[in-house]
């Protein structure tokens, strides 16, 4: 489904991802991991097509279509969805009306009509109660005022009404209380698919707890440099980043 | 510069669309103002003789009055005497008397602007006084509102029809000598809308003008007085569009309401004359003087603007609260794009007490434009138990534009509560890109994002209203984003 090879990207010229090359396949749950600085979250954002990233070198194929040329809302509707580490407020705009916005771009992407208000409705309070998360959020402002937890149900919320074929958790497991966390992680399982791949960046094992992955790559200095089945991250909990940076540089 | 950019720069020079110019052939006065410019006004439009006496002695004051200087607005200096004072459609000897009377071309320039005169007023039930190059050519549902002792005329009309009304209340709120444009509008205005409704009348509809500047270079002085009698209650519209021109045009209206005891006065409007192109040439010059006054207890006088177009905006409309428990609203977004230039914002004067005052303004600026927010409240000693809040927020779009605020306050009473808050945002890179990854299109985000902040406002807009207002925002800032 995504094929990232010899990925370089940088940042007002300074280089961050350097020759990164990763390939996830449908009904996959990858996790990411790495230390603070290593190119976890700049992955994500250039994947989803944030323009402060120059991508250098490399390519990145989204089922067969050179991701690289697409906007960020082309992708978007292919079916690339972002859970941001830190989702923005966008005060007065209903956070339903841009749920339903967003659902309504992608149906008109896919050629099919704008889903009409009732059943988006009867579509977002499920989710919603699946989340554990208060009807009431559908009418405040995106992000307005919510708390780091209300954020991240938020952006799971979006992920379950958007349904993408791919979609990358940037650390959705920072700031969570347990309750949350185990709150999002039951969301998240619940949209594991055949068809659906997901990928976990994530600095802690602690998520992978709650959302067992396939796949493990531990990411340092914008390479992986090591990749592994789950146990990996038991390991990497054990021994620390130091000694992944050591092994990637010895 | 990424794609990004140069998309949106695409999007920013998109042309106005409104900009035609009807062929019909004006009947206008030669350019310059004299003594003889305002006789020959007066006498074009049969006035009576308190009426040119009227228009003589503000033309008397204009003379000695200087052009004000204190607003954040740059530009080159008007050359008064190069303006044409007056214009009309060829038709004002014989005035049609129904819409099949109306010169064809005139109703096509209408259905140019999306405005179907007949059909709106027989599908939304809204009388419309419509106002072509300054002389009314077509007034509906006079009768259904005649019914009810509600009048709605163009105001050489009223100075024919009602002159008593006419004496008694013109002035009475913008005197002649208030400022250099209202000096001048009252020495030269060609014509406007007048409003009555009587006691106790709750108006039936919402009554609705749409303003249009034509005639190349020629000034255009509206003149506007609403009258609410004792326990009356009336909700009026005004729209604008105009031409696209390469001269500066100057437009210095007064508008003068009147609320008398328990009446209630909504006055909405959606402007969007043309703001100049992407250098910021041509465009209108957009000097009002709006100003109502509650003069009776328990009087409402609301405000509600959307104010996109223009070169140069310098307006304030403002409340006096005169009456005992009376209240002011002042409802405003304004937007300033490309080289758009805006000093805008109200006066609330707390006279009568547990009078109170509400201001939500909300400015948006994009491209290099300038915008400044200028609100006064004004305690008199006399007015206990005066409240006013006030909001006062802006938004920028790029990095070249420019947002003021200038809030000034003058308490006199002690007891006075007064709220002022201000904010200054951004779109934010973050915001839009959040919006484009969930499949939301760059323009999309914007108006969304624009939309949210405006929301206050929008809501006190009556529906149809709100949504024109919402589409005019999208065209005026579409792609603003750098």
């Amino acid at each position: 489904m995504l094929e990232v090879k010899d990925l370089k990207a940088s940042i007002g010229g300074t280089e961050i991802l350097r020759g990164l090359s990763l390939r996830v396949d449908a009904g996959e749950v990858h996790a990411i991991m790495g230390p603070n600085g290593s190119g976890k979250s700049t992955l994500a954002l250039v994947i989803a097509g944030h323009s402060d990233y120059e991508v250098t070198d490399g390519t990145v194929e989204f089922r067969g279509k050179n991701l690289l040329e697409l906007e960020p809302e082309e992708r978007a509707r292919e079916g690339i969805f972002l859970g941001f580490q830190y989702p923005v407020e966008i005060p007065g705009v209903n956070n339903a009306y841009l749920l339903k916005a967003a659902v309504n771009a992608k149906r008109k992407h896919q050629g099919l009509d704008e889903i009409d208000a009732f059943e988006f409705l009867k579509l977002a309070r499920e989710k919603m109660a699946l989340l554990g998360m208060d009807p009431k959020f559908l009418n405040r402002g995106v992000n307005e005022g919510f708390s780091g937890g209300e954020k991240k149900r938020n952006e799971v919320l979006q992920m379950a009404m958007l349904e993408p074929s791919l979609a990358i958790l940037d650390e959705t497991d920072s700031g969570l209380d347990i309750d949350a966390l185990r709150a999002v992680a039951e969301g998240v399982n619940s949209l594991r698919a055949p068809d659906r791949a997901i990928v976990l960046v994530t600095h802690y094992q602690r998520l992978l707890d709650y959302i067992e992955p396939d796949h493990v790559h531990v990411l340092s200095e914008g390479r992986i440099v090591r990749s592994g089945d789950k146990s990996l991250a038991l390991e990497l909990e054990e021994k620390g980043y130091d000694w992944v940076r050591e092994a990637a540089n010895g | 510069m990424s794609t990004e950019q140069e998309n949106l720069e695409n999007l920013v020079n998109r042309r106005y669309e409104h900009g035609f110019v009807t062929d019909i052939e004006s009947e206008s006065l030669p350019p310059g103002l004299d003594e003889g410019v305002v006789r020959a006004i007066s006498a074009r439009k049969n006035e009576p003789e308190f009426m040119l006496e009227w228009r003589l002695r503000a033309y008397r004051m204009w003379l000695e009055m200087q052009e004000p200087k204190w607003a954040h607005v740059h530009y080159p200096p008007i050359d008064f005497q190069g303006i044409s004072y007056f214009s009309a459609p060829k038709s004002d000897a014989d005035k049609p008397q129904s819409l099949d009377e109306v010169d064809p071309k005139l109703l096509e320039t209408y259905d140019k602007l999306g405005i179907p005169l007949h059909e709106r007023a027989r599908l939304a039930g809204v009388a419309v006084d419509a106002v072509f190059d300054s002389v009314s050519v077509a007034t509906t549902f006079k009768e259904k509102l005649s019914e009810v002792g509600v009048i709605f005329c163009s105001f050489s009309e009223a100075v024919i029809n009602h002159p008593e009304l006419v004496r008694k209340y013109l002035g009475s709120v913008v005197p002649q000598r208030d400022n250099f444009y209202a000096a001048l509008n009252s020495a030269v205005f060609s014509d406007g809308s007048f409003v009555y409704i009587p006691k106790g009348v709750r108006c039936p509809m919402e009554l609705s003008t749409y303003f249009r500047i034509n005639a190349a270079n020629t000034g255009q002085f509206e003149r506007t007085l609403i009258i609410a009698d004792e326990g009356s209650h009336v909700s009026y519209l005004e729209g604008c569009t105009a031409p696209m021109r390469d001269e500066n045009q100057l437009h210095a209206a007064v508008v003068e309401l009147v609320a008398l005891g328990d009446a209630e006065i909504k006055y909405s409007t959606v402007q969007n004359w043309y703001p100049g192109d992407e250098e910021g040439k041509g465009g209108i010059y957009n000097f009002v003087t709006k100003r109502g006054d509650c003069r009776g207890a328990n009087s409402k006088i609301s405000w509600t603007q959307v104010e996109t177009g223009s070169a140069i905006t310098w307006k304030y409309p403002s409340c006096i609260l005169r009456g005992d428990n009376s209240v002011g609203e002042f409802y405003s977004v304004a937007v300033t794009n490309n080289y758009q230039q805006a000093d805008t914002g109200t006066k609330m004067i707390h006279i009568g007490r547990n009078t109170s005052s509400t201001i939500v303004s909300k400015g948006i600026s994009a491209g290099h434009a300038q915008q400044a927010y200028r609100g006064l409240v004004r305690v008199m000693p006399q007015a206990d138990g005066a409240r006013n809040h006030t909001q006062c927020d802006s938004l920028l779009i790029g990095k070249e534009c420019g947002a003021h605020t200038f809030p000034y306050m003058e308490i006199k009473n002690p007891g006075a509560k007064i709220e002022h808050e201000a904010t200054t945002s951004k779109i934010s890179a973050n915001q839009l890109f959040y919006c484009r990854q969930r499949g939301i299109s760059e323009e999309d985000a914007v108006n969304m994002i624009v939309n949210g902040f405006c929301k206050e406002v929008f809501k006190e807009l009556p529906m149809e209203f709100a949504v024109e207002a919402q589409a005019l925002l999208s065209v005026s800032l579409e792609g603003a984003v750098g």
